[in-house]
């Protein structure tokens, strides 16, 4: 049996698809190459419905294809971790490059209070920490 | 020192829509790259330019101005330098619009004063309703 299945996202008739894949009870979407603010938004709605649709447990954002991260794309991945948690599933993002990390701290988008790791092995260690906390918190 | 054309020619970018700044964080990656800028670097500028043509697309009228790219030198450095034009409403209070948490849109009020602190120099002018100009250089280290 396989626990990895690919689900494709995108609405139909756009010809674009955002693949989010789903390995056991946790989510992973790959954030990849040049995105325009458009698909941006539409990963993050399309993330948030398929958490809620599948009741996963987790959910983990791969940035380690983005080369530069602005402040909008910033903003959205830190509101789609925000809306996530709302809805009982904790998300980490993994893999933001370091050029991008220091570019980030500098330009002074908040991103400090983000459950981050280094790739997404760490991230799947991070996320089985943060639902045994919420556990022993319930 | 002043900073001088290290080529003839610059690259023109057209800042009108979300697909154009996309277009422009190609170019900036396309000509800090040429100009040698190492990873950290070409990331930072493509950064600030990335805030600043969102600018133009936010505030400028009809959402549209311009990005102009160069290759420049000052007496042995090279780097890049960008401009970034519109005839918008321009800027009325340059000194607050350069403050962190400033913002006329209700926004993070980042742009401007971040990139700032990603690139060598920036100068905004804005001389009332002819619109607003912002020069950034990067230099090879
Ligand atoms: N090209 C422009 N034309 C007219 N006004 C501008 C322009 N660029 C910036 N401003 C003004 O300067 C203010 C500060 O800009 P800045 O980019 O720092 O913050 P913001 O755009 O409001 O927020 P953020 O960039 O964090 O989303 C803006 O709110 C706006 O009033
Ligand atoms: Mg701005």
């Amino acid at each position: 049996m396989s626990h990895f299945d690919r689900v494709p996202a995108g609405s139909p008739g756009t010809g674009e698809i955002i693949p989010i894949m789903r390995i056991g009870d946790t989510l992973l979407v790959a954030l990849q190459g040049e995105l325009d603010d458009t698909t941006v938004v539409r990963i993050e709605e399309q993330l948030t419905m398929e958490v809620a649709r599948t009741h996963a447990k987790g959910t983990l954002i791969d940035v380690s294809g983005l080369g530069v991260v602005d402040s909008f794309i910033a903003r959205v991945i830190a509101r789609v971790v925000a809306m996530v948690r709302l809805l009982g599933s904790p998300a980490v993002v993994v893999g933001i490059q370091p050029a991008v990390a220091v570019t980030l701290v500098e330009l002074g988008v908040p991103m400090g209070h983000l459950d981050t790791a280094l790739n997404a092995e760490q991230g799947m260690a991070l996320l089985r920490r943060l639902r045994a906390d919420g556990n022993r918190a319930r | 020192m002043a900073i001088e054309l290290a080529e003839p020619t610059a690259v023109v970018v057209a800042v009108a829509s979300e697909a154009d700044l996309v277009h422009a964080r190609q170019t900036l990656r396309a000509e800090a790259v040429r100009a040698g800028l190492g990873l950290v670097d070409q990331t930072k500028l493509i950064t600030a330019g990335s805030e600043l043509a969102r600018n133009i697309l936010t505030y400028a009228t009809g959402s549209r101005g311009e990005l102009r790219v160069e290759q420049v030198r000052s007496r042995e450095r090279v780097g890049v330098r960008a401009t970034f034009s519109d005839e918008g409403p321009g800027i009325e209070d340059l000194d607050a619009a350069m403050t962190d948490g400033f913002s006329t849109s209700g926004s993070l009020g980042l742009g401007l004063p971040g990139s700032k602190r990603l690139v060598d120099e920036m100068t905004v002018s804005s001389a009332g309703a002819s619109g607003t100009t912002v020069v950034i250089v990067k230099w090879r280290r």
